[in-house]
């Protein structure tokens, strides 16, 4: 199984777009674990370190892009919240083409600890009126990701990982933006997934089945716009939604879900994510473990909301 | 070389800015709120700029090669909403909207206006979109420059001193800060509330070419501008001492008038002031 981080892909995207002269990457002092610095090697000239000071990472970055360039800034997720007035007031507001791409999200800088773990940017991003939220769930869809905003105007926060993860999709996949991807047809739940939680999901089903349980799954990678159509027809089939993610069970993915389903067509919902904690130092598998994020304990979860169903 | 601006050129800027000063005190007393004091002080700077320094097309906001401006103290507004109706980015018949539901002038400054470059109002954050704008006319191989005004009490804020260090480090020559030094902040004297001083001295240690001047002096604000347009390898900052309500003789150095519009009695006086 062919294992790559999300913010390799980021890297490598952003030296893929390199020749087009009106991209420009900003870092603040971590462009070797956001792995800008690819693009800085190549194209120094159009690289901007900012040093450790974020609020003005978001501001030199919109004053690029005011000037007619995309920006893309980055630093760990956790710390682009430290900017998130300037998000909203600078970057949102103006409509502008800023690409906020942000590594080391939710879990996945387990041994740093709480301080480095980013479990609530899902949230805090998607209230912001304008923005877009996108969620990649492996190398291949975050490269996509990267390429498909770079052309689309418009902010956007992009969120990346540390962690080496399992290779989801092929080449060939084709990355609509705003659009859901059904990877299982089934007919007795749907696990709706993003991001990493998308290859656990995926076990998840394949052990329900072995259980004789139908599950679909459904991978949202833009959480805002969110795919409204696919999730109410999803529930119409299947009347029964577990969603997934690596982040608070308080206004991320669930929360998106939830809000939709409870006006349109309100079915049995189960939220996995973390239950409103801080994270702390450890191995990211011993964090998912202890966080109940596995394929084992969606599986159980699943099968707990059918019961409780009848 | 410092070109020193006519007699006849410094009389025409002070005319604009007495008729800039009406405009602001009636905008504020139509809207009945808004920031007179602050918006008083930068009168004479924003005009010298506007109707002096700057190359720009009123009839082509979006002209490439114009020099831009950042209000970065977003609550001195209605200065720069007079300034661009009395320029000509839209009729002055917009100016009593301002503060309006469904009016084209909101409270603080917003990029959908003609002229208006950037929406601020939040304090601290004109200086790094400033920088970015000069990044990238560096990296453009243009000659424009970039202005941006900063509150004096607005230096409390971090972000200010990000970005001084990125527009030195970067050697931002195009780009000129100025700062409305007129002493007072909503809750009172700068000195008292969050000291300042030396603020020429912590400019001058971030690496910025640093200029002080009578900001209500126009021939003062044209030579500082001229000599800042000429300095290379580093970003200049001109520290203008100012008063808040500069101009109307019991607004000036009083501070209640940081945030509330005038009452009837009280404009007719200003207004006769301003002659």
């Amino acid at each position: 199984m062919e294992l790559k981080s999300t913010r390799e892909a980021y890297g490598d995207a952003l030296v893929e777009l390199g020749d087009d002269e009106s991209i420009v990457v900003l870092d603040a002092d971590l462009s070797a674990s956001t792995q800008t610095n690819k693009f800085a090697n190549k194209y120094p000239q159009r690289f901007f370190n900012v040093g450790c000071a974020e609020q003005n990472l978001i501001g030199v970055g919109a004053g690029l892009s005011i000037a007619g360039k995309t920006s893309f800034v980055s630093t760990y997720a956790v710390f682009s919240n430290r900017a998130w007035e300037q998000v909203r007031n600078t970057v949102a507001y103006d409509y502008l083409n800023v690409k906020i791409a942000v590594s080391h999200s939710g879990l996945t800088n387990g041994p740093d600890g709480a301080s480095h773990q980013s479990l609530e940017d899902i949230t805090l991003m998607r209230v912001i009126p304008n923005m877009t939220v996108i969620v990649p769930s492996d190398a291949v869809e975050a490269k996509k990701a990267v390429i498909s905003e770079a052309r689309r105007r418009g902010p956007a926060y992009i969120r990346l990982n540390r962690i080496k993860t399992p290779l989801i999709f092929d080449e060939d996949y084709n990355f609509v933006y705003g659009k859901s991807v059904l990877l299982k047809d089934g007919v007795d739940l749907a696990i709706i997934s993003t991001g990493t939680m998308l290859y656990e999901a995926l076990e998840a089903a394949k052990m329900l089945k072995r259980e004789d349980v139908d599950a679909c799954v459904l991978n949202i990678h833009t959480i805002k716009p969110i795919d409204k159509d696919a999730i109410i027809k999803i529930a119409k089939e299947t009347g029964a939604i577990v969603t997934v993610e690596e982040h608070s069970i308080i206004g991320g993915l669930g929360g998106a879900v939830a809000e939709i389903l409870a006006e349109n067509y309100p079915v049995s919902m189960k939220i996995i994510g973390i239950n409103d904690k801080f994270g702390e130092s450890g191995e990211y598998k011993e964090l998912l473990e202890k966080h109940g994020l596995t394929s084992m304990n969606i599986s159980n979860l699943a099968k707990e909301l059918l019961e409780e169903r009848r | 070389m410092a070109v020193m601006a006519d007699v006849n050129d410094i009389q025409r800027l002070e005319d604009k800015a007495r008729k800039i000063r009406k405009h602001v005190l009636n905008m504020i007393y139509e809207a009945g709120s808004g920031h007179p004091g602050g918006s008083l002080s930068c009168v004479d700077i924003l005009t010298t700029l506007y109707f002096d320094t700057m190359r720009h097309k009123p009839s082509e906001p979006g002209w490439m090669n114009r020099d831009r401006f950042i209000l970065s103290k977003g609550h001195a507004a209605p200065t720069l909403y007079a300034i661009l109706a009395e320029a000509g980015y839209f009729s002055v018949e917009n100016l009593p909207s301002l503060r309006k539901i469904g009016g084209l002038l909101q409270g603080h400054p917003d990029s959908k206006i003609p002229g208006v470059e950037f929406s601020s109002g939040s304090l601290g954050q004109g200086l790094s979109v400033a920088s970015g704008i000069a990044l990238a006319g560096k990296l453009d191989k243009k000659d424009y420059r970039i202005y941006t005004l900063l509150g004096d009490g607005e230096c409390d804020e971090g972000q200010v001193w990000e970005g001084a260090m990125l527009a030195s480090h970067y050697k931002l020559d195009n780009l000129t800060a100025i700062v409305d030094r007129n002493g007072l902040q909503i809750d009172g004297l700068t000195e008292k509330i969050m000291r300042l001083e030396p603020i020429a001295g912590k400019w001058n240690a971030f690496g910025w070419h640093v200029i002080e001047i009578d900001g209500n002096k126009i021939e003062e604000i044209t030579s500082a501008l001229d000599e800042a347009n000429n300095i290379q390898g580093k970003p200049t900052v001109i520290i203008a001492h100012t008063f808040k309500g500069k101009g109307i003789s019991f607004m000036e150095w009083i501070n209640s008038f940081h945030g509330r519009a005038l009452s009837k009695e009280e404009m007719e006086i200003a207004l006769q002031e301003l002659g």
